[in-house]
């Protein structure tokens, strides 16, 4: 088997919590990514979840290097890009692209789509085959939108539409990866489907790879592969998609997968939830010994004293000292 | 709360040094030799130039010079030798040739005229640009509304020394609603109608132009904050429109008003120098102003250092009223 | 017993571009204890509807017509034909409001405890150490441990779910008969919100309070619902028993909203059935059924006429209405 497109070792990315003022010290940091290590094949969607707060939207970025990371490294296609500069990673952000939440903020309302879209050509110099215009309009129709709207501007289209438009605008450089950070939660459950489906296609089409972000289990386990479950700045299970939603070994995903309601009412009188008791630890001061330890019903002394770390079990990675 | 304060006087002190020296350094490098200055614009006499030189410390390196300054600031200082000694106590901030008297004690004589100046404005401008913001809001796109929008545009577009002249001539001249400011100011402890009287038209002319911004600001802080989703939550309570208002919205909707008027007020005590002006008050700013015709160095330096000083402090002031005021910003 | 009876529910919206019907001849009911749910796409109506039964829509904005009979502790009322003064009286005490954004909706000068407090006083005439012990034991009713010093804390000092939880804690400080929840866990992560969900079924079932749930998450009404109300374009398209209606969708929106949802229960290489097009613009309504443009099912009764008919809301037996021509008179 060939090399990962991605491969991530040991990553973390710790943010400095400075109080305010001249005469601050450091209080500490918020470890936002402590510790990650996985790969994504050419092709392959991984998953990534969890609940707001564990890092998931922080690996994206550091990955894509809009985030320094503080340690571990990074390498796309082979080559190492952890230390690589700005000007270093100019010419890799044409296959490294990536799709955010809010379809309303990520687009400038003064310019038209067309050249919203046609901006990722001009910032690399390109021009494509048969003109900017005719690229831009090819692009337009690929993810579902009119060609002849390419004169409009952001205010005029729906929600779904403009998620549209951020996806031609990743699609232009014809990137090999995408990072879509929670790129569906915003948009009602009827166009949910259609942006779901229309990055399926893509993917297939182009042979995209994608880091798909997300906070709703239901989505991530649509459209990926594998899937990452993070937990206070650290995967606790990496898994198949099949086997992780059919077979979870770690508590957190188990409860993780049982507070989802399903759209049935008979299934749901039936279903038996894992109500989690407490918040999330601060991230600043994560427990010590397993991360999950302060909610896990299951926690035995290993539990407090040893991080477990990623182990295969059956098919999967599980980081428990007592998997199920 | 007491760490978050004492860091902040701390940087507060450190500011100051820095704003000291920098003006210190200003002054020292312009193409004016003060000592030639101290007699007089057309005096030629180089005996007394270089004995002003000398009496003045002009003589000494820059930094022992700026070391004189700031020990004068703590314990006094003497100017000259011999029989023509001047004892300047502290806080020295220096002696003015020009007007034969230390820097310190012409400040101490401008100052409560200018604070009584400003503190008379703002209480005009904030009970007038409130309650018209409030007004405007809670009417919006009405009657007074719209008159507070005339009004802004007004108090923002005349300039203070038009306004000034424009009150006197009606008010006074014209009208004989109030009687003339006669003679000079007079304190507060002395006479506080005569204080009042005499400080009434200036008030109006700075509040006047403040207020309209004031007006401006409340209006849409109002409105901003009758959108938010606690506005709508105090109001499925059952609360009734007054309390929302006053309770809720003007609660966190004057919040920021607090920061401004503290910068604001800090900007006048720095001296209103059109407003002195127009109506003779021997304010700060007048003293500024006429030092600065007259290249009176130590006077410059000084009222520049004061207004510095009075920024900073009004800046720590209105952090730690914030704090009182939204709990958010209040540091463990 | 009926507690609340809506009847033709309209809310026009004038703006610069014409009338917008937000809210379209909308009629329901419910009984103590029940809970309804409105699900709905965005601007569907499902807010607006509510916000006008609370009496939040300002009444310079909006045009509200129609009835809503509820019966308060006071007796019977008519929720929408008495003036906004005399609603405050039921706000907050016959029936409460809890929002989707629990970081937005509690002031952030004032501690929770003094939200509360100020909740219940408005309501009864009691001293105030009374309204501070019901507010603590309202507090450890929805699960905040060291409720009488956690009275004093500011709402930035909580979490989301925490917040909700005092939200709750804050609209049950007068027993309410009746809970309107605005998409209560939208913003909560899903183990925060499975949390909340149990915790308003578990009140309501302590209350005998009777719940309306606006969300526009099916999983969500699946568990909670008794009876659900879907809503298109202002108007209510399909109602009935959550079991009836998820078993057997009639409404071809129903069918093509239940279809669209990514389930984990189901494999997942399934690709989505997706409904085409995009929610309509409420100041540029197509003719005829709204929903016309984006149906699938036209042919089966003649494109022709849903696209210049407004099919009505009509019975199909068991409890179960829908506005479509298919199947009408079946």
């Amino acid at each position: 088997m060939s090399s990962p497109l991605i491969q991530v070792t040991d990553l973390h990315k710790f943010f400095p919590l400075a109080s305010q003022g001249i005469f601050s010290r450091v209080k500490g940091d918020n470890k936002a990514v402590n510790g990650l290590s996985f790969t994504i094949n050419e092709g392959e969607t991984l998953g990534l979840v969890g609940e707001s707060g564990c890092g998931k939207s922080t690996v994206g970025r550091t990955i894509l290097k809009l985030y320094e990371p503080t340690s571990g490294s990074i390498t796309f296609e082979g080559e190492d890009i952890t230390k690589y500069s700005n000007s270093k990673m100019k010419p890799l952000r044409t296959k490294m692209q990536m799709i955010f939440q809010d379809p309303y903020s990520s687009l400038n309302p003064r310019h038209t789509i067309g050249s919203i879209i046609a901006a990722s050509y001009e910032i690399q110099d390109i021009t494509p085959d048969g003109g900017v215009k005719k690229a831009v309009q090819e692009l337009m129709e690929r993810v579902g939108l009119n060609p002849e709207h390419y004169n409009r501007y952001p205010h005029e289209f729906s929600g779904g539409q403009r998620q549209r438009i951020g996806i031609a605008r990743a699609l232009a450089m014809k990137p090999k990866f995408i990072v879509c950070d929670e790129p569906v939660s915003a948009l009602d459950v009827s166009i949910q489907a259609q942006v779901i489906n229309l990055l399926a296609d893509l993917r297939d089409d182009f042979g995209l790879s994608y880091l798909f972000i997300a906070h709703d289990l239901s989505v991530v386990q649509h459209i990926s592969d594998r899937v990452a479950v993070m937990y206070l700045g650290k995967i606790v299970e990496l898994a198949p998609v099949e086997s992780l939603y059919k077979e979870p070994h770690h508590p957190y995903t188990k409860a993780l997968l049982s507070a989802v309601p399903l759209p049935d009412p008979v299934l749901e009188e039936k279903r038996e939830q894992i109500v989690l008791t407490g918040d999330l630890p601060n991230p600043a001061n994560p427990p010590s010994g397993c991360v999950f330890n302060t909610r896990c019903w299951k926690a035995k002394e290993a539990c407090f004293t040893t991080e477990p770390t990623l182990l295969q079990v059956g098919s999967s990675q599980v980081a428990c000292h007592f998997p199920e | 709360m007491f760490a978050y304060i004492s860091r902040r006087l701390a940087v507060s002190l450190l500011i100051l040094l820095t704003v000291s020296f920098a003006v210190y350094v200003i002054f020292a490098f312009l193409p004016f030799d003060p000592a030639a200055l101290t007699c007089g614009k057309n005096c030629n006499d180089p005996g007394i130039i270089e004995a002003n030189r000398r009496r003045l410390g002009y003589d000494l390196p820059f930094f022992t010079q700026y070391f004189l300054f700031l020990k004068g600031l703590f314990f006094g200082r003497t100017f000259g030798e011999g029989a023509a000694l001047i004892n300047c106590p502290a806080p020295s901030l220096g002696y003015s040739f020009q007007q034969h008297a230390c820097v310190t004690n012409l400040i101490g004589e401008a100052l409560p005229v200018t604070f009584s100046l400003a503190i008379g404005a703002i209480v005009m401008w904030l009970a007038l640009g409130i309650g018209l913001g409030i007004l405007a809001a809670r009417f919006r796109g009405r009657i007074v509304d719209q008159l507070s929008t005339i009004f802004v545009l007004i108090g923002t577009s005349l300039p203070t020394f038009l306004t000034g002249l424009l009150l006197m001539v009606f008010v006074v001249i014209r009208w004989h609603l109030i009687p003339f400011p006669s003679g000079n100011y007079t304190p507060f402890i002395e006479n506080p109608f005569e204080w009042a009287q005499i400080l009434f038209l200036p008030w109006l002319t700075l509040a006047f132009a403040y207020a309209a911004l004031y007006t401006r600001f409340v209006r849409s802080s109002v409105i901003d904050t009758s959108n938010e989703d606690y506005i709508r939550t105090a109001r499925a309570k059952g609360l009734s429109e007054s309390v929302i208002l006053g309770k809720h919205t003007l609660r966190a909707a004057l919040a920021p008003i607090a920061t401004m008027a503290g910068l604001d007020f800090a900007g006048l005590l720095g001296g209103a120098i059109l407003t002195e002006s127009v109506f003779n008050l021997p304010g700060l700013g007048r003293l500024a102003i006429s030092a600065v015709v007259k290249y009176d160095l130590p006077i410059i330096v000084a009222t520049t250092l004061l207004a510095a000083f009075i920024v900073v402090i009004m800046n720590l002031i209105v952090d730690i009223l914030y704090a009182y005021i939204d709990p958010r910003v209040r540091v463990a | 017993m009926t507690l609340l009876k809506v009847e033709n529910l309209c809310v026009d919206f004038p703006t610069p571009d014409g009338l917008v019907a937000a809210v379209h001849d909308t009629s329901f009911e419910i009984s103590p204890g029940e809970t309804l749910a409105i699900v709905g796409e965005s601007g569907s109506g499902k807010t607006v509807t509510n916000l006008a039964l609370m009496g939040l829509i300002p009444l310079r904005t909006a045009n509200v017509t129609g009835s809503a009979k509820f019966e308060s502790h006071d007796g019977p009322v008519d929720l929408l034909a008495m003036n906004r003064n005399d609603l405050r009286k039921y706000r907050g005490r016959d029936m409460a409001m809890i929002f989707q954004d629990p970081m937005s909706s509690l002031h952030p000068f004032y501690t929770i405890g003094d939200q509360i407090i100020e909740a219940h006083q408005i309501h009864n005439k009691v001293d105030i150490k009374v309204s501070r012990d019901r507010a603590i034991e309202l507090l450890e009713m929805v699960g905040i441990q060291g409720a009488a010093t956690r009275i004093k804390s500011f709402p930035h000092q909580f979490s989301g779910g925490m917040r909700q939880r005092v939200m709750i804690a804050m609209a049950l400080v007068n027993n309410p008969a009746l809970l309107i929840a605005d998409e209560p866990t939208t913003a909560l992560d899903v183990t925060v919100q499975a949390q909340i969900m149990k915790l308003l079924s578990d009140l309501q079932k302590e209350l005998k309070m009777a719940m309306i749930l606006i969300t526009h998450d099916m999983g969500v009404v699946a568990g909670a619902a008794d009876r659900v109300n879907v809503m298109y374009a202002g108007r209510i398209v399909e109602s009935a028993n959550v079991r009836d209606l998820y078993a057997n969708p009639l409404m071809p929106y129903t069918q093509g909203l239940l279809a669209s949802v990514p389930r984990m229960d189901r494999p997942h290489t399934e690709r989505l059935s997706a409904i085409p097009g995009q929610p309509p613009s409420m100041i540029a309504l197509p003719t005829g059924c709204s929903f016309n443009p984006r149906c699938g099912r036209k042919s089966e009764v003649g494109a022709s006429k849903c696209e210049s008919q407004m099919p009505d809301l009509t019975t199909r037996g068991n409890q179960h209405f829908a506005r479509c021509f298919i199947g009408e008179g079946a």
